[in-house]
């Protein structure tokens, strides 16, 4: 803080300035997160009520339904199998990507890699294809009649797989969203790698570690930090999967309109016009990705947040 | 086996180190250490046929006819390229390129403003000592958690009382606030605005905004570009919010567009070739814009390499 006298005056001037300079972000946050998130939790706890016919105006009215909504989402089946499918999904796509990204940071983080440049643009590349474009491309690459692998095995007369039937196209989605995700995970650790000090692994070689040693022992835990971040966004943005089966969804008859809990949400809302009770799912999702990530943070004792004051 | 790699080809390392003699075995690979020399590129180049390979069958399937798209050998190029942009231009009056221009209308002018609130707000946070500083930014920070999606519903809920539904305001508005960029336009402003530079220019007398827009913003670009990239992936990206806000197609971004043309080819299969074409289409200015703004990508910002 400034010491001259003067400033007294000047700096009463300026105790409002950050206010105001934070006033656009408070003003849109309050209106697009916290606002939704309040009225979501409101409409989670009411129903409508339909008097005599249901017929005619004032027939209709809304009341308080105390957690009731929550009874019915909890006891959905339809909810319980679209959550699980979504744990399953996660559990199978986050390691498998982080897995595959570290994979490949450390490979082009070696001396001398060769090919280095093209590889990483590469992988990179598919970050710029929206979702819905992933999945119109590998729909296509799925589907029997415009698949390459089916082309491939009808000519050496082998049986043709439906990569879109009921059990497949649950890996399906997930190679979507793999191919979608390793290459901006992997650019994330490359970078974090670039930033460790290379004599903190120098003097290793010369001690005779492999390469493999090296990432094992030094760079792995050095990057401790980067792969808490990207497991957390990728963890998040795979509890939201919606685009990708969504778009599958007019290519194949194995995804129902119920298959993840967004989709349902969006059904609700939207198609069968329940709002309250995709109030209440709406209120379970966020409440069990804030448990999940609050407790992976927790779990890596909070390295990678709120460290840096 | 991978030791004896390293001892035969570790010349040339990141740091110009002198050159480690007598380490080496002297040379000449053994058959074991040219595998592991070649293992890592070929894995590599492994990942980037997988990433490639949707990328060039769209090239190829986009050139076909209807009639040969779902009858010739997969990656037997057409020649109906130029036909296919064509039609895809011509369906109704051009709707295709409306889309376009819709999307480039959210990403970009929503990623610009979310740049510049985030970088105010990061200046903020990171220069000014305020009571309630901490509260704002924890709350600011937990918004990085919520999960987007889950708040689209209630949005439009909402913005239904006021009227704007169904408006480029209603795409546009929620996509502004990125609590993601505000947490690291806050790091950014920590580690590359010296609190001495603005103390100089606070007893020059300058305007505490003229100090943000002519000391610390300039500090800041790269920074923000960053920012303006993340954001501009995500709203480009963002599949829901328009699918749940808007009625009208001739609002529509492109994505959203190619996902209700790929419907109606559940009725109309020749509609498939222009869902194709227009695949290709809109992913051309998205890859273009990653390749020359590369050097943008300060991915160190998003690993927290970046330390204040």
């Amino acid at each position: 803080m400034p010491t001259a006298t003067p400033g007294v005056r000047r700096r009463g001037r300026r105790t409002g300035i950050p206010y105001v300079f934070l006033a656009p972000a408070v003003i849109l946050f309050l209106a697009f997160f916290l606002a939704p998130i309040g009225y979501a939790g409101y409409l989670s706890l009411r129903k409508v009520r339909i008097s005599g016919l249901g017929l005619g105006r004032g027939s209709r009215t809304e009341v308080f339904a105390g957690l009731e909504n929550y009874r019915n989402a909890v006891t959905d089946s339809e909810l319980w199998s679209g959550a699980l499918r979504v744990l399953g999904y996660g559990a199978l796509l986050v390691p498998t990507m982080l897995g595959l990204a570290l994979l490949f940071a450390l490979l082009l983080d070696r001396p001398r890699a060769q090919l280095a440049r093209f590889s990483r643009t590469a992988i990179f590349l598919p970050y710029a294809v929206p979702a819905v474009i992933a999945s119109l491309l590998w729909g296509f690459l799925y589907l029997p009649a415009t698949s390459p692998l089916n082309d491939l095995l009808v000519r050496f007369g082998l049986p043709e797989p439906d990569l879109l039937g009921t059990d497949a196209v649950f890996y399906a989605v997930v190679n979507i969203a793999l191919w979608g995700g390793v290459g901006f995970n992997m650019i994330v650790l490359y970078t974090a790698l670039r930033a460790i000090p290379p004599e903190l692994y120098e003097s290793a070689r010369l001690d005779g570690c492999s390469e493999i040693q090296v990432a094992l022992r030094i760079k792995i835990p050095l990057l401790a930090p980067a792969l808490v971040m990207t497991t957390l966004f990728t963890m998040i943005a795979t509890l939201q999967v919606f685009s990708e089966p969504m778009t599958l969804a007019p290519m194949t008859n194995s995804i129902s309109s119920t298959w993840t809990p967004l989709m349902k949400i969006y059904r609700d809302a939207f198609a069968t016009d329940d709002r309250y009770a995709a109030a209440a799912t709406s209120v379970l999702v966020a409440a069990i990705t804030l448990v999940l990530s609050l407790g992976f943070l927790r779990l890596v004792q909070k390295r990678a947040f709120g460290q840096e004051h | 086996m991978a030791g004896t790699d390293t001892a035969t080809t570790g010349r040339g390392t990141l740091t110009g180190q002198p050159e480690r003699s007598g380490a080496g075995t002297g040379g000449r690979p053994d058959g074991q250490g040219r595998i592991a020399r070649l293992a890592p590129t070929a894995i590599l180049l492994l990942g980037a046929f997988y990433c490639l390979l949707p990328v060039a069958w769209v090239l190829v399937a986009a050139s076909k006819d209807a009639s040969t798209l779902f009858t010739s050998s997969t990656f037997a190029p057409g020649d109906a390229l130029v036909d296919n942009v064509a039609g895809l231009s011509a369906y109704r009056d051009g709707l295709f390129w409306r889309w376009m221009l819709n999307t480039l209308l959210y990403a970009g002018v929503g990623a610009a403003l979310s740049a510049a609130v985030s970088g105010l707000s990061g200046y903020t946070l990171a220069k000014f000592a305020f009571p309630g500083r901490s509260v704002v930014f924890n709350v600011l920070l937990a918004g990085v958690l919520v999960p987007g999606i889950t708040l689209a519903v209630p949005q439009y809920l909402l913005l239904a009382k006021v009227g704007l539904t169904d408006t480029y305001w209603s795409v546009l508005l929620p996509s502004i606030v990125s609590p993601y960029g505000i947490y690291l336009a806050r790091i950014y402003a920590a580690a590359a605005v010296p609190d001495s530079v603005v103390e100089a220019a606070r007893v020059d007398g300058a305007s505490e905004f003229g100090i943000f827009r002519r000391v610390a913003l300039p500090m800041m670009v790269p920074g923000l570009i960053t920012v303006f990239l993340l954001q501009f992936v995500a709203i480009w990206n963002n599949f829901l919010l328009p699918f749940i806000m808007l009625a009208d197609d001739e609002r529509f971004p492109v994505t959203l567009g190619l996902y209700t043309l790929l419907n109606q080819g559940n009725t109309q299969p020749a509609l498939y070739r222009f869902v194709i074409a227009g695949s290709l289409l809109s992913i051309v200015p998205l890859v273009a814009l990653f390749l020359s703004l590369q050097r943008y990508w300060r991915i160190d910002l998003l690993s927290g390499a970046t330390k204040s």
